[in-house]
């Protein structure tokens, strides 16, 4: 029904729009010059003011009824529910609801028949209720904008103003889902701090929330604070990034260079999308490549030169890692360098300067802050990395700074807490949000510095 | 002055003797003879031939797009910065093809500098834009000499006196005026022989414009300056000779005096009076 209701509201939009133009024109005797707005103004705002606030009671409608429905229903099938348990109560809704508009259903019985047949009648009520009530919106909203509709109304600031609202939703929803995440990360986070002393957690160097509790089966009551030290972690995360950057950042700047100022239109129109093909590799895939090939070569050089190397090592990671971001700091850096103006060049080479001394001190500093951000950007990127640790570097979370040992990062504690059936209350599980806290404030904490670094070196060109 | 005894310079003091010279006995710096330019299938100059007399002005006017500023950058090569550019003919400096497989064209640009239509400070502080060009070519052996070389070039732009307490400030911050005498004064600092200014004044306020002009009519003394104006005025104001183009075409060239007072050709006459341009 909402479908139908719907679609019967967005051609009422159309249709309202064509009434309100040649209702303008006809205001204006067919003289659009007269009016304040370009008739498709009017036609605008009497589609808005005809069919908006109809539309908004329909979402509202679709959100609540179902909730409605449920509740009359349970008082009035209080006979059959009585002595029922929740999820059993749940169940029976959901069989009802099947047998009144199809589904499958798990077994029927008189009282799942008479709450279907509740089910029904209600909502044929609801229906036609909210048909009623979206038609007598609609019908006033016509009848005010139709009337509104003479010469010197404003009808464009309206519309301009509506779109602007429009906009305003839009971004207001992507805020509130950031918004949203973090509380939640929080409110989990304060849950896992009541048990886990927050110093402990930030500063501990022992990970090990398998060995987390004491006493065994039912009568667990007490969590050791002792075993969640994020600080291996962090090491391990770090050690990992460190080593991506050092690969990623001369390869990715230089080939960058290379694409914006010496290759020829023809190769970089080849080579620039082929290098974005990397950033379209799907991470698992990076993972096996790290897992499958690098680690055991790296093993496998380490060994003949007599080094001691775990079949999973940070190395191998890091490496692969900074072979996927290749194309963040090749891309975005490509960028910024051709956002330097060609003035600058010019002006260099007209001094004498050939084309490396132009890029080493003029292009490049001149280019400096956006570079900067795209390699934090990159950092942050690689800091949330999953899949190629998870299969390359191993769980363990070794503390150490040897690249050739198995270490281990927040994300894949992340996943590996989380996997498989958990229950939320214990400290172990509810560690992973701490941890995704502690990865947010890090990655948060860099944007903002890759920021003020863009801003105080950031030059104006005009 | 220091700065003259580089390298560039002894060398040209000695083949100044050589240099050919015009019929009213100043020697040719440079010499244009039957330059075609090609953008791809389009044709932008049709053999031009031009003299640019030493320690001359020389301006070149002309309506928009007929040419002229493509062919001051042919004078140092500054056209081999776009792919689709050819260029046919010979341009000599010192009686040398500059086109010739053997020119070294950084070696080139530093002989021949150039001052751009729009201020272009690099993003660096007021020494370090003038330091820039001495640097590269390695013009200075101590920091002491570097220094000096900046304020005599700062000097000779008449911008010394406004900047000489805030050096170390970004030459973006000047204004416009002051951001293209900065950029004179880093051409200046490679000591070239001829300077080439595209339309140096066409973004200054008339103030700005006034100094920059004068600056040019000093800078005649050391320098052969060949310079692009719109501005017939000053074109008449600073050159001594000039140059009319008109669709690629050199139509006319001669004293300043006399092309804007006696023009010999009907295109020239029509321009200049403003008929058309």
């Amino acid at each position: 029904m909402f479908w139908t209701y719907f679609l019967i509201l967005i051609a009422t939009f159309v249709l309202a729009t064509f009434y309100g133009r040649s209702r303008a024109l006809q205001v204006s005797n067919a003289q659009a010059v007269k009016l304040h707005s370009r008739p498709g103004y009017h036609g605008g705002f009497l589609a808005i003011v005809t069919v908006i606030p109809a539309l908004l009671l329909l979402l509202a409608w679709v959100i609540v009824a179902p909730n409605i429905l449920n509740n009359i229903v349970i008082s009035e099938s209080a006979d059959y529910l009585s002595g029922l348990s929740k999820p059993e109560v749940e169940a029976f809704l959901r069989d009802a609801r099947a047998i009144a508009f199809g589904g499958i259903v798990g077994f029927t019985d008189a009282g799942k028949e008479h709450a279907a047949e509740l089910f029904a009648s209600l909502s044929r009520t609801s229906n036609i209720l909210i048909g009623v009530a979206l038609a007598a919106l609609v019908a006033a909203g016509f009848v005010f904008g139709s009337r509104a509709i003479v010469p010197s109304m404003r009808a464009r600031h309206f519309v301009e103003r509506s779109v602007m609202v429009a906009l305003i939703v839009c971004s207001a929803v992507a805020i509130f889902t950031t918004v949203g995440i973090v509380l939640s990360l929080i409110f989990e986070s304060l849950r896992f701090f009541q048990q886990v002393p927050v110093l402990d957690f930030v500063f501990g160097t022992h990970w090990s929330p398998q060995s987390a509790f004491i006493g065994a089966g039912a009568e667990q009551t007490g969590t050791n604070p002792e075993v969640f030290g994020a600080i291996p972690l962090l090491v391990g995360t770090m050690l990992i990034t460190f080593i991506a950057i050092m690969v990623a950042a001369p390869i990715g700047l230089l080939s960058a260079i290379y694409l914006s100022d010496y290759a020829t239109k023809t190769v970089r129109s080849v080579a620039k999308p082929v290098l974005e093909i990397l950033a379209g590799i799907p991470t698992v895939v990076y993972g096996f490549f790290a897992a499958l090939v690098v680690a055991p070569f790296i093993r496998g050089w380490g060994e003949s030169i007599g080094l001691s190397v775990s079949s999973e090592s940070a190395l191998a990671a890091g490496v692969v890692m900074g072979i996927m971001i290749i194309p963040f700091v090749s891309s975005l850096s490509d960028d910024v360098i051709n956002a330097v103006p060609q003035s600058l060049r010019d002006g260099s080479a007209g001094l004498g300067a050939t084309k490396s001394e132009t890029i080493r001190r003029v292009v490049l500093p001149a280019a400096l802050p956006g570079i900067v951000s795209a390699l934090i950007l990159a950092i942050s990127r690689a800091i949330g990395e999953t899949m190629i640790v998870v299969m390359a570097a191993g769980l363990a979370a070794n503390m150490t700074i040897n690249p050739l040992e198995a270490v281990t990062t927040v994300t894949v504690q992340i996943v590996t807490l989380l996997v498989g059936d958990q229950e939320f209350d214990s400290a172990k599980t509810l560690a992973a949000f701490a941890l995704g806290l502690l990865l947010f404030c890090i990655t948060l904490a860099l944007n903002v510095f890759a920021l003020r670094v863009v801003k105080k070196y950031r030059e104006q060109y005009d | 002055m220091a700065m003259e005894m580089t390298a560039g310079t002894v060398q040209t003091q000695n083949m100044t003797g050589a240099l050919p010279l015009a019929e009213d006995g100043v020697p040719i710096k440079m010499q244009a003879q039957k330059v075609n330019v090609h953008y791809g299938e389009k044709q932008a100059l049709y053999g031009v031939d031009l003299d640019v007399r030493k320690n001359n002005v020389t301006a070149l006017i002309g309506p928009s797009g007929c040419g002229k500023s493509t062919f001051l950058r042919c004078l140092n090569r500054m056209n081999d910065t776009i792919d689709i550019c050819r260029v046919g003919g010979n341009i000599l400096l010192d009686n040398e093809d500059i086109y010739d497989q053997r020119i070294d064209v950084v070696e080139l640009r530093a002989r021949v500098g150039m001052v751009f239509q729009k201020p272009n400070p690099f993003p660096k502080s007021i020494f370090e834009n003038v330091a820039y060009g001495p640097r590269i070519h390695g013009l200075a052996q101590s920091k002491a000499e570097l220094d000096e070389i900046v304020a005599t070039s700062l000097q000779k732009a008449g911008l010394f006196e406004e900047v000489k307490d805030r050096l170390d400030e970004p030459g973006t911050g000047l204004s416009g005026g002051q951001q293209q005498r900065l950029c004179i004064a880093r051409a200046i600092a490679v000591s070239p022989e001829v300077i080439l200014m595209d339309e140096p004044c066409s973004a200054l306020d008339p103030i700005a414009t006034a100094k920059v002009e004068e600056l040019i009519d000093e800078l005649r003394e050391n320098y052969t300056i060949v310079i692009v104006t719109h501005s017939m005025q000053q074109a008449a104001r600073v050159s001594q000779r000039t140059a009319f183009f008109h669709l690629g075409y050199l139509v006319e060239e001669g004293k300043t005096n006399d092309i804007f007072t006696n023009p010999k050709d009907q295109r020239t006459q029509d321009y200049i009076t403003g008929r058309f341009g």
